[in-house]
This record gives C-alpha cells, structure tokens and sequence, in this order.
C-alpha cells in the first residue's frame, strides 16, 4: 500500500465517480460512445505499457485485439455463455499469441519494432480474412447471444446499452488498476529504464529480451480483454480489427493524450471520439479534419494533449 | 510454362512500380532519416494529377511529365512546413505526423475527384496486346518492365557520377560532417524529399493506365514499398530494386502456389527477412 500513498488518487477516483453517475443521466447514444471510449482507452492504455514506458512502438495491436473478439465470438456460438469463462479465454489466446510474437520481435528496435509487427498482425488479418470457415472471412462473426453472469443469485445481462455501459467500465476500471499497478510495480521500473537505456540494464544484469517479451505479453494480454469487450459491445467480430490502420488507433490516441502519463491514452480516445461526433456533423471527411487536428498536436504538443496540460496545471499549482 | 511467364511479365511490371516508390523512399529514409507515411498518397497523387493535366491537352506524356512536377510542388510545401519541425523528434512523432498528411491527401482527394472508379487510357502506341510465345499481353506492361531499369539505370548514374547526387550519398552518411565542409544541408533536405516525391508520384502516373483510380491505392502500396525498403535494406538503392522485384514475382506466383494465403506473402516476407537478417538483405548505402 505504500504505493498508493506516493501518488494522488483524488483525479482518478473522481473521475470513476463521474463515470458511474453519468449514465444515468446522459442520452442512450452518449453512453454508448463513452462505452467505446472505455474499450478504446483500454486498447490504448495496454499499448502505451509497450511504447510510452518500454519505448516499443507496435504497430500490431489490432492481432491481439481480434483475437479477443474472436475467441469471444467463436465461444458464444458454440453456446458458452459464463462471461468470466470468455473474458480469461480471450485473454489467454491473446496472451499466448502475444508471447509468440514477442519472442520474435523483441529482438528489434524503434522503426524495425514497428516493421515487424506490423507484419505479423498483417498475417493474423489474413488469417482472419480468408479462413472462411471459421472467422466468416471478411463478413465477421456476429454474435446473437450475449453472456450472463450470476452474481450473489441474481442473473445479469447486457443487453441494454446501460447494462452494456457498466459490464465495460467495471471490467476497463479493473483492467486499468491492474495495468496501473505493472507499471509502478518495480518490474515497471525496469521496463522505464529499458526504455531509457537497454544496454545498462542488460550490464546490470537484466534479462532484456525476457523482459520485453513480458511487457509484450502483458500489453497483448489486456488488448484481448479490450477486444473481448468490443465483440460483446458490437455484437460482432471483424478482420477489421486485426488490420493495420487499426492497429493505428492506439498510437494516434496515445499521442493525442500523451504518452508519458498512465491516463494520458485513455483521455486521447476520449479527444478522438468525441472529435469524431463532432466533426461528422458537418462533413463526411472525418479523416481530413483528423489529419487537420493531428498536424498541429504533433508539432506543438510533444507531451500529448493531456500530457501538456497536466504540465502546465501542476507547474502553477 | 503459360502460367510461369504469365506471372513472370505480372511479377516484374508489378516489381518496376514498387521500385520507383520504394526507392523515393528509402532514398528519403536515407538522408532525411524520417519514414514517410504520406508515400503511398504522393503516388496516388501522381495518378490523379496525370489524370487531371491529361485532360488539358488529351495526351498521357503530358500529364505524365505536368502530374508528378504538381505533387512535387506540394511535397516541397510539406517537408518546408512540417517535416523539417521533427527531424530532431522521436522516430514515431515522424510517422504520426506523416500519417496525419496521409490522411489529409487521401480525404482530400476523395473530396475533389469522389471516391468512385476512374481508368485512365495508355497512349495509342502502347495500347492494344502483343503476341508473346503464342500468349496476347498487354503492351504497356512491357513499357513498363522496360521503364523500371531505365529510370532506375539514370537515378544510380545520378547517384555516382552527378555532384549532386554524390552529395546526397555524403550526407547520408554523415549529415553533420557534410555541413561542416558548407553543404546547405536544409536545402538538401529539400531537394532529396522533392526527388523522393517526384519518383512517388512517377510511379503513380505510370500505374494510372494499368490500375484503376481509387483514393485507397496509397494505402495499399504503401505498406508494400514499407516491405520493399525494409527487406531490402532502409536506405539501400540496389536493396530497393532488388526487394521491389522480389515482392512482385512473390506475390505474382503467389496466386498460382499459396492459393487463399497469397495475401500473407509480403508479411512473411517480411518476417523472415527481419528475423534473419534485421539490416535487410543489402547494406546501407545509396
């Protein structure tokens, strides 16, 4: 516990509060983007592990994310409905693919780091793209019933948008207290001065590549839990997700919001969605105003949007 | 035999475009140090553009010589604005930012032209088939097998025998050591990205005949010339053509031996050739 006492918990905490209360007086639509939000920010938080404090920028996170969503969706087809059984299965493919790639791509750094991965979520998009048989090829696989889950005898479904809401932001809280605790764990310290310097940590007797692996794995492993709930949020699984213009999100979220900051990323999912929702009321081109607001945010805000203010906000305090 | 040179001619005309990108790439990573996202929409904007002039004077060697010089204006305006800002930034700073230009050219085309089909007709002389060993091909391929090593052949004559090309070779060795000896590295820099942009944006206006215009013909070749750059080797000439070509015929035969998996070809490709050797197959050096 001396952990927590190093650090103010008063902006999380309230922030967890809000996001409780505000469904219950938000529109249903407003609910359902913060319940992408959650999903998206949790993507983005788990590859943030690997690039703002491993210094390994993927560009294949979308593999881990579908495989998530597909195991979720294979799964509730075959008629398993226990939703813990679904979200461990998820995590756990996710996990062990995540461990394969790692092994394999650990090896490289910075721009080759991207390469690689890249490449090997490309091969899992083709995968997912051509085995008809199983992953329905480009169509997806829907998924028509969602899990339950009996908790103290009362039987809870997800199948209003509201209930939706609260399976994701538990499940998200939970996933980023975890993840928040690897990284102010000692082992998130060491992945800090990988990120700094790999060679003096392998001078100092540090495993690199094992290490690397493990953040991978555990960046991978939480991916698949943010995919899991997105195939629950969607009702479906996509190639989609495993290719790589998605796996692209995350990094643009992460630079938005900042990538020096735990919340940095989840707030930079916030920015893009609700930037979305207001750019497309006035044009189509989503995209073209994307690049518009990107341009600027890279060149002025080096610490991410979040990331600056938060700077500039404790500086004066 | 049909089918091996069937896919041969494919593979290689295929290969000569993936070049004449590729090479603007990795001549760009070279010197400029930065991996340009934003490649694959230069290229897409050689096509459109061609096609844009084309209709000015209704020849395709009018547009395929006005096209590539517009893009180069605009790739001028975007090293000068914003990719001169992050050359001291962090590598992934350099690829969010030329993916956000990425995303401006691409919407931006889809704005002006829609994002509808559109063809655009090789010149009269290289229209039509020709009869090859008792198979029809269509001619502007083998235009375009033959291009490939003809720019390819002067961009390297370029490169050895030219002062300015010999400069660009220094700089991208040692860029500090060049402006030490009064090299006006900035202006170089300049230089070396409209160069990079104009050999993008050649390639495009060449695809234009054999591929129809689609505002996603960026997003797709740009991940093949990232392939290309890397496998041969990032900042490597001969490493680019050699990729270039191997990609092509890869992918060419790949329709007739890996059957619903061609599609993961380049990316085990790729893999294979970062696994065993990380530095490409060919080293630095221009």
């Amino acid at each position: 516990m001396a952990v927590l006492k190093r650090h103010n918990l008063a902006g999380p905490a309230i922030l967890v509060v809000l996001l409780a209360v505000g469904p219950l007086v938000m529109p249903t639509y407003w609910v359902m983007l913060l319940s992408e939000i959650l999903i998206m920010g949790l993507m983005a938080m788990s590859f943030n592990l690997l690039f703002g404090f491993t210094g390994l920028l993927s560009f294949g996170q979308g593999a881990f994310f579908g495989l998530g969503a597909y195991t979720a969706a294979l799964l509730l087809q075959n008629g398993f409905s226990n939703l813990f059984l679904i979200l461990v299965a998820g995590m756990l493919v996710a996990c062990v693919a995540s461990l394969v790639v790692g092994f394999f791509s650990v090896r490289l750094d910075e721009i080759f780091f991207a390469m690689i991965t890249l490449g090997f979520g490309m091969m899992f998009f083709s995968i997912a793209h051509n085995w008809i048989d199983v992953t329905g090829g480009s169509d997806g696989l829907p998924v028509f019933a969602l899990p339950s889950l009996s908790l103290f005898g009362v039987e809870l479904t997800f199948y209003t948008p509201v209930t939706m809401y609260y399976l994701v932001l538990v499940t998200v809280v939970l996933g980023s207290v975890l993840l928040w605790l690897v990284v102010h764990s000692p082992f998130g310290l060491i992945l800090k001065s990988l990120r700094e310097n790999k060679q003096r940590v392998a001078f100092v007797g540090g495993n690199v590549s094992r290490l690397r692996i493990a953040a991978f794995a555990i960046s991978g492993t939480f991916t698949g839990l943010a995919g899991v709930l997105f195939c629950l949020f969607n009702n479906m699984a996509s190639p989609e997700f495993m290719h790589w213009s998605f796996s692209a999100k995350p990094v643009i979220m992460s630079i938005i919001g900042g990538t020096g900051v735990f919340l940095g990323p989840l707030f930079g999912a916030g920015i893009f969605f609700v930037l979305e929702q207001v750019i497309i009321q006035y044009t189509e081109n989503w995209m073209l105003f994307l690049g518009i607001v990107l341009i600027p945010i890279v060149l002025f805000f080096p610490d991410g949007v979040f990331g600056t203010l938060r700077k500039k906000l404790l500086r004066k305090v | 035999m049909d089918v091996l040179l069937m896919n041969m001619l494919n593979g290689l005309s295929w290969g000569m475009l993936l070049f004449l990108i590729a090479v603007g790439l990795t001549t760009i990573f070279g010197v400029l140090g930065v991996l340009n996202f934003a490649h694959g929409s230069l290229f897409m904007l050689g096509a459109y553009l061609c096609m844009q002039s084309m209709q000015f004077f209704d020849s395709f060697w009018f547009g395929l010589a006005v096209g590539p010089l517009c893009v180069v204006a605009i790739g001028v305006l975007i090293e000068r604005f914003l990719l001169k800002k992050v050359y001291v930034r962090d590598v992934s700073y350099q690829l969010l930012l030329t993916f956000a230009v990425l995303l401006v050219l691409d919407d931006a085309v889809r704005m002006i032209w829609g994002s509808g089909y559109h063809v655009v007709e090789p010149p009269l002389i290289l229209a039509g088939i020709i009869n090859i060993l008792g198979h029809d091909y269509p001619v502007y391929r083998f235009f375009l097998i033959f291009i490939g090593p003809v720019i390819g052949g002067l961009l390297w004559a370029f490169f050895h025998f030219t002062r300015w090309g010999k400069i660009i070779r220094a700089a991208s060795y040692d860029n500090i050591m060049a402006e030490g000896v009064g090299i006006n590295v900035p202006l170089l820099y300049t230089m070396v990205f409209a160069l990079g942009t104009w050999l993008a944006a050649v390639g495009g206006a060449l695809a234009a005949p054999q591929q129809s215009l689609v505002p996603s013909m960026g997003e797709k070749i740009i991940i093949e010339s990232f392939i290309v750059v890397v496998v041969g080797g990032m900042g490597s000439f001969p490493g680019a053509f050699a990729g270039a070509l191997l990609l092509g015929l890869l992918e060419s035969f790949g329709t007739v031996f890996a059957g619903r998996l061609q599609m993961a070809i380049p990316y085990i490709l790729l893999a294979v050739v970062l696994l065993v050797k990380p530095n490409g197959l060919f080293r630095k050096g221009i």
